[in-house]
């Protein structure tokens, strides 16, 4: 039900995090992560999750397989 | 405001209300004091050429005078990495300390420790005069970041000159933060204005919250960039456009990017040369998509000539450079040193210093003119130099110490900065490093004579194999005069007989990393 963040391949650079619509990104120790009870796929907010559309290197905002997906309340 | 620098990294600060009111009293240098009227620093690119009021703008700011350049640093701090388009010709996870160029820094910085680094910089170098928010990624998206360091420098240092550059996407709509937080100076990157150009060049922008890919991409970018442009030229704000040259994708259309941005109002175009190795890892870098030669870059600015004003000092520095343009010394101004630094902004001796920098540009100023009063009459002979210097407009630099080599054109009628050339140092330890001075050559290979403080035997000779005249007889004098009086010299010997004038071939623009720090 959520996006991760590929800490291997995120620079920090920190353009995710103000795009985000639930607030669901957070930055530690210069790192972005995103809350994956927070995390909404974008779904109702925008047609493409904010976080993959904005990120500079491909495939760094991937789905978190650890959850199932989202699904619209 | 002095809550901001509790815990004891700052120990001694002026109160702000102190500060301005010695900035109200007192008007700064350049002999434009009170009812002296016109400035009396003097200039072929200088108060002659522009409205009193764009000359108070531009004399101490280093990027947007190519004269000031000699005397006053800068710095950038790097706030805003985050960006909202794609360039072929940057790759977002690059960061190295060896590199010079656009979008590389070390450290990432918050508002709090950008105003920090900023007062602990303008307290050791006085000649600091503008601070430049550059990246690594773009001013204005992440313009939280952006406009709260510019609120608190605009508080704690006023009397340092703040300015942004930017891709120009989200530029209409912060036009009014960059009027009321008093930046008068915004850089706007433009390759193209033609979007079929531009598809070329960025492969996807994220607007409005989609990313959007190809030709519509790179047409809502350039509309962005020129209304933007428009709306800066209407509030009064002096905007420099960059464009980076990249052969045979941009480089005929650039004169029609320099007639479009003048017809806006850009104060000057800055056209650069790419940079492009496999090693950056851009996707310029993977395709094999070359840089410019150095005659190329000449041909194109050449022929933009009588459009905007054209910038052909520009050190293409990185987003986190702190010195003259062409030194770095971000090195002693990391984090870590910061918090130990005990900072002492002190206004009056900024302006003590900055007082006798004048002095330095009017005796500079003064000495070309009478160089130029000894020429004999011009009869179209041009020749390109070499120059090493380290700042203060002189011929203050040994030829193994160079990092760079800054390039006059000369005639009888006078000098013009023609651009610089990155080499790595010769001299490492006292020995000259054989295989660098090829790369030297080959550098400055457009020039006639090579003017230095000092050179040592072996790359004298080299050199002058070479055809280039290695020159130490104007150690220490200003750069024009030393010209001048070299060319007027040259002349007479070849009038004489003793040398033969022949033309000199084209030179190559640097671009891997430095070898050697």
């Amino acid at each position: 039900m959520a996006y991760k963040i590929d800490d291997t391949f995120c620079t920090g650079c920190s353009a995710c995090e103000p795009e985000c619509p639930n607030q669901a990104i957070y930055e530690k120790s210069g790192m972005f992560y995103i809350k994956p009870d927070k995390c909404t796929e974008c779904i109702g907010s925008f047609d493409d999750p904010q976080c993959v559309s904005v990120c500079p290197i491909d495939d760094t905002c991937i789905i978190d397989t650890d959850y199932p997906r989202y699904v619209a309340a | 405001m002095a809550s901001m620098f509790e815990g004891g990294t700052v120990s001694k600060l002026k109160p702000i209300g102190g500060i301005k009111v010695e900035v109200a009293g007192q008007s700064s240098g350049c002999g434009t004091t009170g009812g002296a009227g016109k400035s009396s620093c003097g200039s072929s690119a200088g108060p002659d050429d522009m409205p009193p009021e764009i000359w108070e703008k531009v004399k101490n700011h280093p990027c947007y005078s190519e004269e000031a350049h000699h005397h006053y640093a800068r710095m950038h701090v790097a706030v805003a990495p985050a960006c909202n388009i794609q360039c072929h010709y940057c790759n977002r996870k690059y960061d190295c300390s060896n590199e010079s160029r656009p979008g590389v820094v070390s450290q990432k910085l918050t508002p709090d420790q950008a105003v920090k680094k900023v007062l602990a910089v303008a307290s050791e170098i006085p000649q600091m005069t503008v601070l430049g928010i550059a990246g690594p990624g773009d001013a204005l998206a992440n313009p939280a970041k952006t406009f709260e360091t510019f609120a608190r420098l605009q508080q704690e240092a006023p009397d340092i000159k703040l300015c942004l550059s930017t891709n120009g996407l989200m530029l209409p709509d912060y036009v009014d933060e960059i009027v009321k937080y008093n930046v008068d100076h915004v850089t706007i990157t433009i390759n193209m204005v033609d979007a079929a150009v531009g598809e070329k060049i960025y492969p996807w922008i994220f607007y409005d919250h989609k990313r959007i890919h190809g030709r519509e991409a790179a047409q809502i970018l350039t509309e962005r960039q020129m209304l933007g442009l428009e709306m800066l030229t209407a509030r009064g704000i002096l905007t420099k456009i960059n464009s980076v040259l990249i052969p045979g994708i941009n480089d005929k259309h650039l004169i029609e990017v320099n007639r479009e941005v003048k017809k806006r109002g850009a104060f000057l175009h800055n056209i650069m040369p790419l940079i492009s190795e496999a090693e950056h890892g851009t996707v310029y870098g993977l395709t094999g998509q070359r840089g410019p030669s150095a005659q190329e870059l000449k041909e194109v600015q050449d022929a933009c000539a009588g459009g905007a004003n054209l910038m052909r000092h520009c050190r293409q520095c990185r987003a986190d450079a702190v010195g003259l343009l062409g030194e770095d010394r971000s090195d002693e101004f990391t984090q870590d040193k910061v918090d130990k630094m005990e900072v002492v902004y002190d206004l009056d001796r900024r302006r003590e210093y900055q007082q006798k920098v004048e002095a330095q540009r009017e005796a500079q100023v003064t000495a070309r003119k009478a160089a130029l009063a000894a020429q004999q009459p011009d009869d179209g002979m041009k020749v390109l130099v070499a120059v090493a210097t380290k700042g203060e407009g002189k011929i203050n630099e040994h030829f193994g110490h160079a990092h760079e080599f800054q390039i006059y054109e000369v005639s009888a009628s006078g000098t013009a900065f023609i651009g610089h050339r990155r080499v790595d140092h010769y001299c490492q330890g006292g020995w000259g490093e054989d295989d660098v001075l090829p790369s030297i050559v080959t550098a400055i290979n457009d020039c006639h004579a090579v003017l230095v403080s000092k050179i040592g035997a072996c790359p004298r000779d080299e050199l002058k194999e070479a055809g280039i005249e290695p020159v130490d007889a104007y150690a220490f004098e200003y750069i024009e005069k030393a010209a001048l009086s070299w060319f007027m010299d040259y002349r007479a010997r070849i009038a004489k007989g003793e040398i033969v004038h022949k033309e000199r071939g084209d030179a190559a623009i640097r671009q891997g990393a430095y070898l050697a720090a």
